[in-house]
């Protein structure tokens, strides 16, 4: 913008006479106010109950904030806001919509299922008499220093890892809602923030949990630079920031033009740059080939309740964002954004596949699957069809169960230096302990997409999407990369089951019942939603309505 | 409603593989027995199947049909054809004696948890996959049947990795490696024909809009479902490939030998003779009847591939030195033959291909049991390390002869009948290729009567001349087999006539006629 425009948009303004108060409508934001509501309480408690009884008072408010905003998602749902009533509310900020109250009540379940597995503390032993969990005693202390040998003598421990988890599922329900750009970025900082300071937390190999938070925030904030210029552009172009708006400006439907944007609205190179900028910031969160880099590093130091937080619930809000932005936003645009998200996904999907075979760390593997299934779901989100949208709905929520699931199990089993992720140290785990290495067989299953588990229903939803949407060729891709993924699931699946077991081996942390709940929730989500997906296929059906 | 006999003989092998894996691991012998007990009720049920089932009567009998996931257009629908019936009477017959024949295969061994249970898995993986192969081979819906073709691969993945044969030629590591690569192998190559399809599946559905067979078929015949000649060529090939590389067809066929060779003689007979017939029943029932054009414009091509099985596997089992790799590649020879006589489009053709499949299905576990209970005895799955056994055990030479026999297709035996057909039927259309098949009987006399002689005749080794002779729970394996070889050599009429209506039908979705002899036979 040239210094004359930016001249003439302080002139041009009209005086302002009075300011309206905005209308709120508290009910309809009752999941997102809840959450935030109960983050804010979160660090009050931190401020004022003893250290003694502050794990215990923040678990159950956060429990209780999570279940209580997913009882209003679910009151709003049956309110009809989920089809019929769905409106624009909040100045129009943000959308209350059949979509956004699905990817809400999944992110708020897989939090809540992820909370489980932060607040476990028997799989560690205890230090100094003192049950620990996953995070750190002190994240301010350096590394073996004294400081930090104090912190865990005392018996500190980092409780503050619930309000930031609390603040991160907040900017999580808003980031899929949100219908104005800003808003989608404000959502974006506010659910990246936490999850960064989270990385950073974790009680063993902390040079590499910090190193891995290092690399997420500087790659992140680089992204949300991205975002936020490509905002700017796409401004520029249409004269707002309303996704309804710019959508009639891209189509056409709307001529006016804004007086102080004579000079660049109607610009098409603006609102592609500025578009492609925007696609690119989400497809970093979403862990997209070519933003895929940080995945691996920062799934492998982060702890790995974190994880699997990061992996499902992440993901989910990511994707959701996406497609409001590709489906109501950018419609006008298939055309151009088609051909691209076509490259993106084949790219995703046989990347993610052939760069997993080579890992020698499960949570480096289960980053580099987490990139195949982006890619999977990307398929699904191309084919720009009602069918699409509830195929990429279906196939997050039973995707984020998995993922949590296995990074439960993936905690469960250790050494003497804590988790033990080198695949060679699972060899013969299923003779030691058969439930746990078959449990985690089950999800390895599910994300190859064996029938019967409920990665096959989610593919199968996507793929079908998108042969529907006339993405054949995504299809074969897919079925190929498949194939590939196939191999390393099941090289797992063969040192787990048919490799002798070592001497020295891990041995299998007995857990508290909130692990056993969380990896239970997601055995039975995968079963259930494999064998009878049909109700879950209605709901997100019926979801499958973006508001405009 | 009518009581769901065909849901009820799928469910108990099911059921029976939940209560038999939750038996604790003290009562080892219990979940054998308990097994056992419902691998019968399995048997019992598959014959009031075939009792209910009138040949003459409808198509597609005993149906069952229920909304299951109606957002894909799924339906849990099930029917049983003539074909259906007979296969799945060799399968509620075969188990039994393969649970018998395994009966100490898994016992465990010293290694593991308290938790580790090996006997109690083995046995219900193999009625897991029986209830997975029976539900197969009633499903009317193609997604139905694609879940449970994927669905299958998972238990016997773990049949073949989980429990090798301990017959094994150097240390144990070494067999536990090649174990696991038997089993990656089966796995992934099958994985990759079913992921193709899949691919197909959802191409069809794209195309027709439901998956029910019966209801495609129906809009196919009257027209009312047009297909684009490449869009029904590229589908056709999607499926079959994946049925190929089930049956096994060259030249997919390099992971049998591997998978039979490592696995358990009782798992090997799993594979070969119950699970590989899901290919070939599948490309009659699927491939022909969706894709009847397709086919029609594959089959020459098909029966060159089927002709090059029978010759090649022929060959090379001549030249195996370990019996049951040689069994493998007879059993490929074989399956040259089913697929030739499927693709023959003549009645005779199809009605010996679905005989045969039966029939090799008995012979085959007939000669790879004893096979077993004979490696079991040296330990060793070499040729050369046997010789003059009929001396010591002239039981267990003289039942390993019959199951010999069957495999070379001796007059009398069951096999001759189905290959015999197969060859009319096959020479009725396409000559040529029929004589060269017939080098695929003269190739099998030899690798049978070979491994007879070299295994049985001749002076008695040293190491097996303590070989204790077959004991009464092998007898009851082998025995009520080699009756039946006998019985569907001499009388094979029940079969046919239970085949014949259905391969009819077949043969009509693909609008071919029997082609009419040349000289007419004096009146």
């Amino acid at each position: 913008m040239s210094a004359s425009a930016v001249h003439s948009l302080w002139t041009m303004a009209a005086p302002i006479d009075k300011i309206d108060a905005p209308t709120i409508e508290y009910t309809q934001l009752l999941p997102t106010l809840i959450v935030i509501g109960a983050a804010v309480l979160g660090i009050l408690v931190e401020a004022f109950v003893g250290r003694k009884a502050r794990y215990y008072v923040q678990v159950f408010l956060t429990v209780v904030a999570l279940v209580a905003a997913f009882a209003a998602v679910i009151g709003l749902a049956a309110g009809g806001y989920a089809s019929t009533e769905a409106k624009i509310v909040a100045m129009g900020a943000i959308a209350v919509d059949g979509p956004a109250l699905f990817l809400q009540g999944t992110i708020l379940l897989t939090g809540l299922v992820a909370v489980f597995t932060f607040a476990e503390r028997r799989l560690d032993p205890a230090a100094h008499g003192n049950h620990v969990d996953s995070f750190t005693a002190q994240a301010a202390s350096v590394p073996g220093s004294e400081s930090e040998q104090a912190a865990v003598k005392a018996g500190f421990t980092t409780t503050e890892v619930f309000p930031l988890s609390l603040f991160a599922i907040g900017g999580m329900l808003v980031f899929p809602a949100a219908n104005d750009l800003l808003t989608l970025f404000i959502a974006l900082e506010v659910l990246s923030l936490p999850l960064y300071l989270l990385c950073a937390l974790a009680r063993r190999k902390r040079l590499m949990s910090q190193e891995a938070a290092v690399k997420y925030f500087l790659l992140g904030a680089f992204s949300s630079a991205f975002l936020l210029f490509g905002v700017a552009l796409v401004y520029g172009y249409a004269g707002t920031v309303s996704y309804a708006g710019i959508a009639d400006v891209v189509d056409g439907t709307v001529q006016t033009v804004d007086p102080a944007l004579a000079g660049t609205m109607g610009n098409d190179a603006l609102l592609l740059v500025g578009a492609a900028m925007i696609l690119m910031g989400l497809l970093f969160k979403v862990g997209a080939v070519p933003f895929h880099m940080w995945t691996p590093d920062v799934y492998q130091g982060a702890p790995t309740p974190v994880t699997g937080f990061m992996a499902a619930a992440t993901k989910v809000a990511a994707f959701g964002a996406l497609l409001r932005l590709l489906y109501v936003v950018l419609p006008g645009l298939r055309w151009d954004w088609r051909p691209v998200m076509w490259g993106v996904a084949i790219a995703t999907m046989l990347i993610g596949a052939i760069v997993a075979i080579t890992q020698t760390d499960i949570k480096r593997l289960l980053a580099y699957s987490s990139i195949a299934h982006a890619g999977f779901i990307l398929a699904g989100v191309i084919a720009a069809t009602p069918d699409g949208i509830s195929s990429v709905l279906f196939y997050l929520g039973a995707y984020s169960f998995v993922t949590i699931g296995a990074f439960a199990v993936v905690t469960l089993v250790r050494d003497a230096g804590g988790e033990a992720t080198h695949l060679s140290k699972w060899a013969g785990l299923g003779r030691r302990s058969p439930l746990v290495a078959a449990v985690f067989a089950v999800f390895l299953l599910a994300f190859a997409g064996i029938p019967l588990t409920s990665g096959f229903a989610g593919k199968f939803a996507v793929f079908k999407a998108a042969a529907e949407g006339g993405a054949g060729m995504l299809v074969v891709v897919g079925v190929i990369s498949s194939a590939i993924a196939a191999f390393f699931y099941i090289r797992v699946i063969v040192l787990m089951f048919f490799s002798e077991p070592k001497p020295e081996g891990p041995t299998v942390a007995v857990p508290s019942p909130l692990t056993i709940t969380a990896i239970g929730v997601g055995v039975a989500v995968t079963l259930v939603l494999g064998v009878a997906p049909q109700y879950f296929l209605d709901l997100a059906n019926q979801a499958g309505v973006f508001v405009r | 409603m009518s009581f769901p006999l065909l849901t009820a003989t799928a469910a108990v092998p099911a059921i029976g593989a939940i209560v038999t894996a939750a038996v604790p691991a003290a009562r080892r012998t219990a979940a054998k027995w308990l097994a056992l007990f419902f691998s019968l009720v399995t048997l019992v049920l598959a014959v009031l199947i075939g009792v209910r089932f009138a040949p003459g009567g409808d198509r597609y009998q005993l149906t069952e049909s229920h909304s299951w996931i109606a957002d894909f257009g799924v339906r849990y629908e099930l029917g049983v054809d003539g074909i259906g019936v007979a296969l799945i009477g060799l399968t509620a017959l075969l188990i039994p004696f393969v649970l018998l024949a395994g009966w100490h295969d898994a016992d465990p061994q010293e290694t593991g948890s308290k938790r580790w249970r090996p006997t109690q898995g083995f046995f219900a993986l193999i009625l897991m996959v029986e209830a997975m192969v029976i539900l197969s081979f009633e499903a009317t819906d193609v997604f139905l049947f694609y879940i449970l073709f994927e669905a299958m691969l998972i238990p016997m993945y773990f049949l073949i990795g989980g429990f090798g044969d301990r017959a094994h030629a150097g240390s144990d590591e070494k067999a536990a490696a090649q174990r696991s690569y038997a089993a990656v192998k089966f796995l992934l190559y099958n994985l990759v024909g079913g992921l193709i399809m899949l691919a197909a599946v959802i191409g069809l559905y794209v195309v027709a809009g439901n998956f029910s067979l019966q209801e495609i078929a129906a809009a196919r015949a009257s027209g009312e479902l047009q297909m684009a000649t490449s869009t029904e060529r590229w589908l056709f090939l999607g499926f079959f490939f994946a049925f190929a590389v089930k049956a096994p067809l060259w030249p997919l066929h390099t992971w049998l030998p591997n998978a039979m060779g490592e696995a358990t003689a009782p798992v090997a007979v799993l594979i070969t003779a119950v699970v590989d017939k899901v290919g070939t029943f599948a490309m009659l029932r699927f491939c022909l009847q969706l894709f009847p054009e397709a086919s029609k414009w594959a089959t020459p091509a098909i029966l060159v591939l089927a002709l090059i099985s029978i010759v090649y596997g022929a060959l090379l089992a001549v030249g195996q030195r370990d019996i049951k790799r040689l069994v493998a590649y007879a059993s490929i020879s074989h399956f040259g033959f089913i697929i030739m006589g499927i693709f023959a489009m003549t009645s005779q053709g199809q009605s010996g291909a679905t005989l045969y499949m039966v029939n090799h299905g008995v012979s085959t576990a007939a000669l790879m049991l004893v096979a077993g209970f004979l490696i079991s005895r040296r330990g060793s799955r070499l040729i050369a390390d046997y010789g003059g056994v009929q001396k010591v055990a002239p039981v267990l030479a003289g039942t390993f002869l019959v199951g010999s026999l069957a495999t070379l297709s001796l007059p009398g035996l069951a096999p001759f009948v189905s290959e015999f057909l197969v060859l009319v039927g096959t020479f009725a259309r396409y000559p040529a290729i029929g004589i060269i098949a017939t080098f695929g009987i003269v190739l099998a006399a030899l690798y049978s009567l070979v491994l007879y002689q070299r295994t049985m005749t001749g002076p008695v080794k040293p190491e097996v001349s303590a070989m204790p002779d077959l004991k009464v729970r092998e007898l009851v394996v082998v025995a009520p087999l080699i009756a039946l070889l006998i019985f569907l050599g001499v009388y094979p009429k029940p079969v046919t006539d239970l085949v014949n209506p259905a391969v009819g039908h077949t043969l009509s979705d693909v609008h071919e006629k029997d082609p009419k002899p040349e000289v007419e036979a004096a009146k």
